[in-house]
Order: C-alpha cells, then sequence, then structure tokens
C-alpha cells in the first residue's frame, strides 16, 4: 500500500510504524464561585508554562540550534500579550467559569482569525496559538505530555506536531517523520531538516498502523505499508548508498586538509553570490578563494552603488567570521550583457575591452568597488584579486589606485582592515613574468580555465574544437608549474581557482608542485579532502 | 503625538520572530505605540496584534507615538526599523 504525500527532506526510512500519543486536554466546562481564585489559578498557570518555555528554548538551543529555537521565545511572549489574557481573564470573571475552558476558547478565537488570513505563514501560527493554549490547560489539569510509545526507533505518524511536541520528542527513536496536515514552513518540517532525516507532510495514511512496518521514500514522497520483501530490499540499499555518502560527509567535516605525510594545502570555495555562502559553511570550506562580483554587476539596471556593494562584501566578511574572502573585481567583458556599460560589440571579446581593462581605463568605477571592498575589510578577512593581468606595470597601477582609496577612506576617517593583494594568473603573459609579478603581490590564483584557452589558442565557447581545449595538456601544467615556482622565489603564496583546482586526478600533481591553495566549487570541498587525507607525497 | 511612515524591505515580511523583537522594543517606552496598516489599527506592544497585520515585504506602516518620551520612542523604532525589518 502506498500513499503519496509531499516530502520535506529526502532520504531513506525503514521502520516500525507508530502513531503519536497526543496528550489528552479534553477541557470541561464548569462554574465557579471564586473568580479571583481562578484568576489567581491562571496566572500561576501561566507563570509556570512560561518557565517550561524557557526550558524548552534553552533544550532546543543546544539541540537543533538558535533559528529553531526561537519559536519558544516567541511563544513566551504570546503568552504575555496583553490582548491574550485580557480575553482569558474576562471570560473568567464575566461568565463564572473555569480557568481550563477561558484559556481553550481565547486559544480557538486566535487560532481562527490567524487561519483566517490570506498568508500561508501567519495561517501556520494558528498552531502556535493552539500550542501555548494547550500547555496552559496542561498545566492547569496537571496532565502528562504526550510521546512515543516504543523503545526501538519508529516512523513517527501524526496529524500534525506542535513545535512543543516535536522538542519534547525523544530524537532518538525518530526515524522519520509523517504528518496528515503541516506544511513546508510548519516546525515539524523545519526539525525534520535540521535533523536531517527524511519526512512528508500531507499524507493521509489510515488509522491502526501501529507495529506495522512502514518506508519512508523522501525522495518520491512516499509512504509504503507493509512493503514487500523486494522492496524492503532495493530500499535498503538505497539508504545503504546514503548512508556511506553522508558518513563520508561526516568524517571529512572539521578535518584538516593534510596529507599522509603531513602536507597540508589549503581548500578553499568558489561563489558568485552572498547567498552561496552557507553551502560554504555547511561543507567545511576554509575560506572563499574566489568571490565573483559581478553578480552585483549584471543583476542591475545601473552601476550598483558603494554602499550596495559595500553591503554585500561585508555580509560575507561576517558571514566567513574571520575566515578569508578573496574577492575578484570586476571582470566583465563585451560576452556579458551589461548594457550600462555601453560596451562595443566586439569580434573577440574574450582578447578584448574586459576585466581590468576597463577598471583602468575607467577608474571611477573601479574606485567605487575598490572603496565598498576596503570599507567591508574592516569587519573580516578580506584579500582583493585583479583578473586578466598581462604586466607588472597594470599591477603598479591598480596598486596606485588601491592607495588612492585607502588615502580617501584615511581622511573620511573610515576604518578598514589589512588586505592581502593578489592576481589572478589566466594568461601566458602572467606566466612568464610570473617572477616579476610575485614581487608586487601578495598571491597569485591560478584561473586554469582561461588559462588553458589563451595557452592553447581555443576558443572556450567553441564546441567544434573542444577536443583541442585539454585543460590536461603538457603545456598548461607546465605553466602552472612555473607559476608556482615563481611566485614563491618572490614570497606570493599560489593557488588554483579554476575547474582544474576541483580535478581530483590532478590533486597530487598539485601538490607535489607546491600548491599552496585549492579553490573549488562548494560541493567538491570534501571530495578533494578525501583524496588529499590519502596522499603520501614521501612515496 | 508624532507619527512616521516605513516600507517593510524584509522578503519574509513582519513575521512571528521580527514581531516579536518589535514588540519589545516598543515596550520600553511608557507612550502608546500604535502600528497601522491599510487603516486598521493595532497596538505596538502586543504581539497578536501586529501579527495579525500579516505585514509583508513592500508593505508600508504606520507607526504613532503619543505620551511620555514620544519622540524618543519614535526615532528609537524608527531606527529599529530600518536595521531589522
Amino acid at each position: 500500500m502506498e500513499y503519496q504525500g509531499k516530502s520535506v527532506f529526502s532520504g531513506i526510512a525503514i521502520g516500525p510504524l507508530c502513531l503519536y500519543q497526543k496528550a489528552d486536554s479534553m477541557v470541561k466546562r464548569y462554574k465557579i464561585e471564586d473568580a479571583d481564585a481562578e484568576v489567581k489559578r491562571f496566572e500561576d498557570a501561566q507563570a509556570t508554562a512560561k518557565d517550561q518555555l524557557q526550558s524548552l528554548y534553552d533544550k532546543a538551543l543546544k539541540e537543533v540550534g538558535e533559528a529553531n529555537a526561537a519559536i519558544f521565545e516567541v511563544h513566551q511572549m504570546m503568552l504575555d500579550d496583553g490582548d491574550y489574557l485580557e480575553s482569558i481573564i474576562n471570560i473568567i470573571r464575566t461568565q463564572l467559569v473555569n480557568a481550563e475552558y477561558a484559556v481553550a476558547t481565547t486559544g480557538d478565537n486566535f487560532a481562527q482569525m490567524f487561519a483566517a488570513m490570506d498568508d500561508e505563514y501567519m495561517q501556520a501560527r494558528s498552531a502556535d496559538i493552539k500550542d501555548i493554549s494547550n500547555r496552559v490547560v496542561q498545566v492547569l489539569q496537571g496532565a502528562a505530555a504526550g510521546g512515543i510509545n516504543s523503545d526501538v526507533p519508529v516512523i513517527l505518524l501524526a496529524d500534525d506536531l506542535a513545535p512543543s511536541e516535536t522538542v519534547q520528542l525523544d530524537k532518538s527513536l525518530v526515524l522519520s517523520f509523517v504528518t496528515r496536515g503541516g506544511s513546508t514552513n510548519s516546525h515539524t518540517a523545519i526539525l525534520a531538516r535540521t535533523m536531517s532525516i527524511p519526512a512528508l507532510i500531507g499524507v493521509d495514511f489510515p488509522e491502526d498502523l501501529d507495529g506495522k512496518t512502514g518506508i519512508v521514500d523522501g525522495y518520491k514522497g512516499i509512504l509504503i505499508i507493509d512493503p514487500s520483501a523486494e522492496q524492503i530490499e532495493e530500499y535498503q540499499k538505497k539508504k545503504d548508498e546514503d548512508e556511506e555518502k553522508k558518513r563520508l560527509l561526516l568524517e571529512l567535516k572539521g578535518k584538516e586538509n593534510v596529507t599522509l605525510d603531513g602536507r597540508k594545502v589549503n581548500l578553499y570555495a568558489n561563489i558568485g553570490g552572498v547567498g552561496d555562502v552557507a553551502s560554504v559553511l555547511q561543507n567545511d570550506a576554509g575560506g572563499i578563494g574566489l568571490f565573483r562580483s559581478e553578480f552585483l554587476y549584471l543583476g542591475a539596471d545601473d552601476y550598483p552603488t558603494e554602499d550596495a556593494q559595500f553591503q554585500a562584501y561585508k555580509t560575507v566578511a561576517e558571514t566567513m567570521a574571520g575566515k578569508k574572502v578573496i574577492i575578484r573585481t570586476l571582470d566583465i567583458g563585451a560576452d556579458k550583457q551589461v548594457d550600462y556599460f555601453h560596451l562595443e560589440k566586439e569580434e573577440n571579446p574574450a582578447m578584448g575591452y574586459r576585466a581590468i581593462r576597463i577598471c583602468l581605463t575607467r577608474p571611477d568605477i573601479f574606485k567605487t568597488q575598490l572603496r565598498a571592498i576596503y570599507r567591508a575589510s574592516y569587519y573580516g578577512t578580506i584579500s582583493i584579486m585583479f583578473p586578466m593581468i598581462i604586466s607588472v606595470d597594470e599591477v603598479v597601477k591598480c596598486k596606485e589606485i588601491v592607495n588612492e582609496v585607502k588615502k580617501e577612506l584615511d581622511e573620511q576617517g573610515l576604518p578598514y582592515g589589512e588586505v592581502e593583494l593578489g592576481i589572478m594568473i589566466e594568461t601566458p603573459a602572467a606566466v612568464l613574468m610570473s617572477e616579476e609579478l610575485a614581487k608586487e603581490v601578495d598571491f597569485f590564483s591560478i584561473g586554469t580555465n582561461d588559462l588553458t584557452q589563451y595557452t592553447l589558442a581555443c576558443d572556450r565557447q567553441n564546441a567544434a574544437i573542444e577536443s583541442f581545449n585539454d585543460p590536461h595538456h603538457p603545456a598548461v601544467l607546465k605553466e602552472i608549474q612555473m607559476t608556482i615556482e615563481n611566485g614563491h622565489k618572490g614570497g606570493a603564496w599560489v593557488g588554483i581557482c579554476g575547474e582544474l583546482g576541483a580535478d581530483t586526478s590532478l590533486t597530487e600533481t598539485f601538490l607535489r608542485m607546491g600548491v599552496d591553495e585549492l579553490s573549488v566549487s562548494p560541493s567538491r570541498i570534501l571530495a578533494v579532502r578525501d583524496v588529499v587525507r590519502k596522499l603520501d607525497l614521501s612515496k | 503625538m508624532q507619527s512616521f511612515d516605513y516600507t517593510i524591505t524584509d522578503p519574509q515580511g513582519i513575521h512571528a520572530r521580527p514581531a516579536g523583537i518589535f514588540v519589545k522594543e516598543a515596550a520600553k517606552f511608557p507612550c502608546s505605540v500604535k502600528i497601522a496598516k491599510d487603516g486598521k489599527e493595532v497596538d505596538a506592544k502586543k504581539i497578536l496584534g501586529v501579527m495579525s497585520l500579516g505585514v509583508k515585504q513592500g508593505m508600508t506602516v504606520t507607526i504613532t507615538t503619543d505620551g511620555d518620551q514620544e519622540a524618543e520612542a519614535k526615532e528609537a523604532l524608527e531606527a529599529f526599523l530600518k536595521e531589522n525589518l
């Protein structure tokens, strides 16, 4: 039997099914005589409920993080809400009824108000109001909290789970969540994502499933009840594969990028926007080796302002919390559509008016970007690298403009940090001049994609010559070797930020050449780390 | 009495958590603080009321402070909204 639902977290779970036991919170209405005493009883219960929420907050903070814990802080505020309290006390005093009834009625009224809003997020909050009201009712009744009636890990089925219910669950007993209601914004969904376990919502499962075996397929969003032996075998295989991947992740996260014989290398990530930083951290990169700043220009109708750029760079620098962030200055040419730059159409934009060539001839654009980067450097560890360099003279000019910018900032009293300056090595000219260039900069970053196309005279965009455009060509590898040697001679460290950096068939070659850093897409970090940790360069 | 308009820029609007922090901020002042959207005005010191406005990104709210320290409240809340929402 299969039931279709909507997956909120992928993965496979196989195990016994178990229905969540709701805490009994049937509320009876009865008359009271002493309204003051009843209000006092309510206020005591409210205080106890708030204490409980505080400990739930502390517990959630430890187990599932600040973002998920925040809801219990909001719950405490809701429990203090003037309108909510007024309504409860008003019902007790005017109707002379018990506090449980007053709380439950008020909770229902407010929940209905939220359920009626035309906003999915706010509709989901009606569950929060019910949840805090149930909590107070439970305190008033001295009732026990619900839970999982099992000693072994189960697939937990429920109509929906309130945040306080999910946080009180013994997480070691939950393989997967399956709910009838809920939304992708519901707490169950958020919790499942935090715990990284498969979860389905909107599954119309039947009653009396307790004890039966089930499979949750979080990829397709289905719940299978009483699966066949073949199905179990098939899913067990998928699950094992998943776990192998997860294990690799867990095993390698937080580990050093060091070979068996002790050679270390920095593994950084390439990103193209502020939104990529989450995956940089998730994949445990040591820094950002290439922050392409083009997104600020490409997504705009006009030149991005200094402040807009400053905010983007600052956000990344702060989020990376002191880890290195290497920002590549504007790398735009006639092949990219940015109308407001008014670039002439060119026959061969790859060899045309682009990148540093634009920056050096239009210093106003360049200076705005450099000011934004320098201002952001105060909030983290930022480095700058210049693209498309072919001569020492260009680097000297870049540095002159940098010094002007620094002087301006000093005069304005704007703070900035220590900023390393480096260049991309992506033209054969830069490789040939690398010994001289190294004396001018702190680091080199080899852009293998362009270096390959310029060295081999092969247009990257031309599919007809793809077989000639071989990044493993010995000429390219020789250039990399030469760049690393000359860089070190002149006191610059050397990294690789092109596609080749993530090519694990070359990791050993690069390490033997003495490369200091590899910058790859976030999803490749751990795969490269895995290879590095198995290498022995002494052999 | 003092008042100002503010247009929400946060993509999530005034959802539960920011509503909570905003209410806390408003409650620091002795004067009355109201928040209004599309003619519906609620007490800015009460979280459920603020949430019930369902304020989303791009919507404009009017904050009105009235009473003791109304100027300080206006200034603080304006700064708070700019910083957080």
